[in-house]
């Protein structure tokens, strides 16, 4: 055996430092990571890391900037257990470890030519933004470009900035929904499935990405096949409890699937009889 | 199955070869591990000789049964297998992956363990588990990522076989064409051969390593009565087996039946105690723990054995995903029979039948299979 068997031992992570930190939401935040050595690897749209925090563990977080747009990685975490709580009271300056990046993309390129729309439930805009940026970045390139977005209420809008300035092009259409909102909301109210019937899509020219919790990803799965978008054109972001991001581990299983290397991005018709079984 | 032929690959050693052979593993600086008797069970452990071996012992196996019994005779490899598998060293149960230090002013080091001193000699390698180490190897290795402490210890192991003399009542080995002969992925496979007063062992040698090794041990050459006499054990033994799994179409039958009303039935059995992934010698699942000192300075990352059976398993914010026991057994058998040949090209099962020994209420997956391509295409009423 070669004495640098080590030498690429996946469990270990690099360390990065906490540049500026944002609050998006009363329980999200945005962190700019830089490497403290070395260069930051390449990544596609739709890709994760494992971030840790020291002493705590590690979680899975998607990317939520264009690897175009830096020399670190943005991700936005949202306080919703012990890692992602610690996470999320990280201070600029602070060290904490990356491994990644990990999975699937958004099939940015792959969409060249058509109409592209982007379905997120919450959240899940997070993981879509860096495929907004990378097809703006391109306009050209594309057909119509939509963007749907539902949240629970106005209060969970993510990325309200960038919503705004991607509204106040001619050449994107932006909608956004909340679940339940007061008298001050004068916006759509209603499931972002709501949004799909209305939108400026052809569905024989269009691809889908769709990211938010899985019960909204399967309504927007029925309502787009609806729409007439075949299934090989809509995408979905799955997630599954994850520990190692490399296929050891056997947590992220999804039928035949390892949701960390075979996914997160599936192309529907890959996992639509999936998706229909509960407790998969 | 094929014939062992008579050529320079064969040789006979008597108990007191065997004796030598431990020895000289020992001495080349190997760690020797192989069966004794421990808790009333036949597990694998370090031994030091012929003494450390169950000579003499037996198990009888069943459905949710284990009990050792004496032989009539002194074979030192007269049983099947056992609660242990050779996982436990080449994939510890508990294994630190790495320690990370935290200074005053918030930066942070990553170290990783030294490498594992463990050099391991497996002494009584039965066929089916020769099969499940190559199957983890698929898992850990020819993966897009490489479990790195795996490969070290994986490719410093020394394999003594032993094919199996006798099945036990849960062996199917035959169902999955793993066994009972060892005929690869072995350094040394012996055939235990005891007739009277006469205890001899004839030893197959597989590689270069193992001749060397053979070359201190005391033999003689083995003519071709004796290796015939050897494939006429394994071949009684392979007429033996305890149970049967009908493998045609097994991976598009389960993966077709994930609404079928058996795994209701067998959910009203299971008691989701893990037992089944704990014996199996390919189940590789697990998870990580972080510790730290009191003073959170010091942290470890600390990987360990899990089970698909387990809430937390599959637990995502919200809660699990896999809550009811019907899907947690669903995912398992689904997983080890069908699935994993999308995976990793083979079935994740090898036949070995302690999940089902040592299943506390005697589930049987080769009956689950059955009952579910009995009736195959049912609803969940």
């Amino acid at each position: 055996m070669p004495s640098d068997v080590f030498a690429a031992d996946p469990f270990l992570p690099d360390l990065y430092r906490v540049g500026k930190v944002r609050r998006e939401l009363a329980d999200a935040v945005t962190l700019e990571l830089e490497p403290q050595s070395g260069p930051r690897p390449d990544f596609r749209p739709g890709q994760f890391n494992m971030l840790y925090a020291f002493g705590v563990g590690e979680v899975a977080i998607s990317m939520s900037a264009s690897a175009r747009l830096g020399t670190g990685f943005v991700h936005t975490v949202r306080n919703a257990g012990a890692v992602s709580g610690a996470l999320a009271r990280l201070e600029p300056g602070a060290t904490l470890g990356v491994r990644g990046p990990f999975g699937t993309g958004w099939p940015v390129v792959k969409a060249e030519g058509r109409d592209v729309l982007i379905v997120a439930g919450g959240l899940g805009l997070a993981p879509l933004r860096p495929a907004i940026q990378d097809v703006l970045a391109h306009r050209e390139r594309y057909g119509r470009v939509t963007i749907l977005v539902g949240c629970r209420s106005p209060h969970d809008i993510l990325y309200q900035h960038d919503l705004e300035e991607w509204r106040q092009r001619l050449d994107v259409t932006v909608e956004v929904t909340v679940d339940h909102a007061g008298t001050d909301w004068h916006g759509d109210v209603g499931f972002v499935t709501t949004l799909i019937p209305r939108s400026p899509f052809d569905p024989d020219k269009t691809v889908a990405m769709v990211c938010g919790p899985e019960v909204m990803m399967r309504f927007a799965a029925s309502a787009l096949l609806k729409a007439g978008v075949p299934a090989s054109e809509i995408h979905l972001s799955m997630e599954r409890n994850m520990k190692c991001a490399i296929g050891l581990c056997g947590h992220c299983q999804f039928g035949p699937t390892f949701v960390c290397k075979d996914g997160p991005v599936f192309p529907l018709d890959r996992i639509s009889g999936l998706l229909a079984v509960q407790e998969i | 199955m094929q014939d062992i032929r008579p050529d320079t690959s064969h040789v006979v050693i008597d108990a007191h070869g065997l004796q030598c052979l431990i020895d000289a593993l020992s001495q080349d600086g190997r760690r020797v591990v192989g069966p004794t008797v421990r808790d009333e069970a036949i597990v694998y452990d370090d031994i030091a000789g012929l003494g450390s071996l169950p000579r003499g012992w037996t198990d009888r196996q069943e459905a949710g049964r284990y009990a050792l019994e004496r032989r009539e005779d002194e074979a030192c490899f007269g049983y099947v297998v056992g609660p242990h598998s050779w996982k436990k060293f080449l994939f510890p149960p508990v294994e630190t992956l790495w320690k990370a230090r935290r200074e005053d002013d918030g930066t942070m080091a990553v170290s990783r363990p030294e490498r594992p001193a463990d050099r391991f000699a497996f002494i009584g390698v039965r066929a089916c588990e020769i099969e499940a180490i190559a199957i983890q190897d698929r898992v850990f290795e020819q993966g897009p990522y490489t479990d790195t402490a795996y490969a070290a210890r994986r490719s410093d192991a020394f394999i003594v076989a032993v094919n199996c003399g006798q099945a036990g009542g849960t062996c199917f080995c035959v169902s999955m064409e793993t066994g009972p002969r060892a005929t690869h992925g072995f350094d040394l496979a012996l055939t235990e051969m005891i007739e009277g007063a006469e205890h001899r062992f004839l030893v197959e040698i597989g590689s270069e390593e193992g001749r060397s090794v053979m070359a201190q041990v005391p033999h003689v050459r083995a003519d071709e009565a004796r290796i015939g006499a050897a494939s006429a054990i394994v071949e009684r033994t392979a007429a033996q087996m305890g149970r049967h799994l009908d493998t045609d179409g097994l991976k598009e039958l389960l993966q077709g039946n994930l609404e079928h009303p058996r795994w209701d039935d067998v959910a009203d059995r299971c008691l989701t105690c893990a037992n089944c992934t704990m014996v199996c010698p390919t189940c590789f699942c697990s998870t990580v723990e972080d510790h730290s000192d009191l003073a959170n300075r010091e942290a470890e990352r600390v990987r360990k054995w899990d089970s698909c059976f387990t809430m937390d398993f599959s637990y995502i914010h919200g809660g699990s995903v896999r809550a009811s026991t019907a899907s947690r057994y669903r995912q398992w058998m689904t997983h080890k029979l069908a699935n994993w040949i999308d995976q990793f090209g083979t079935s994740g099962c090898v036949g070995c039948g302690r999940c089902i020994t040592w299943c506390p209420v005697g589930i049987d997956l080769t009956q689950e299979a059955a009952a579910i391509r009995a009736t195959p295409g049912e609803g969940r009423s």
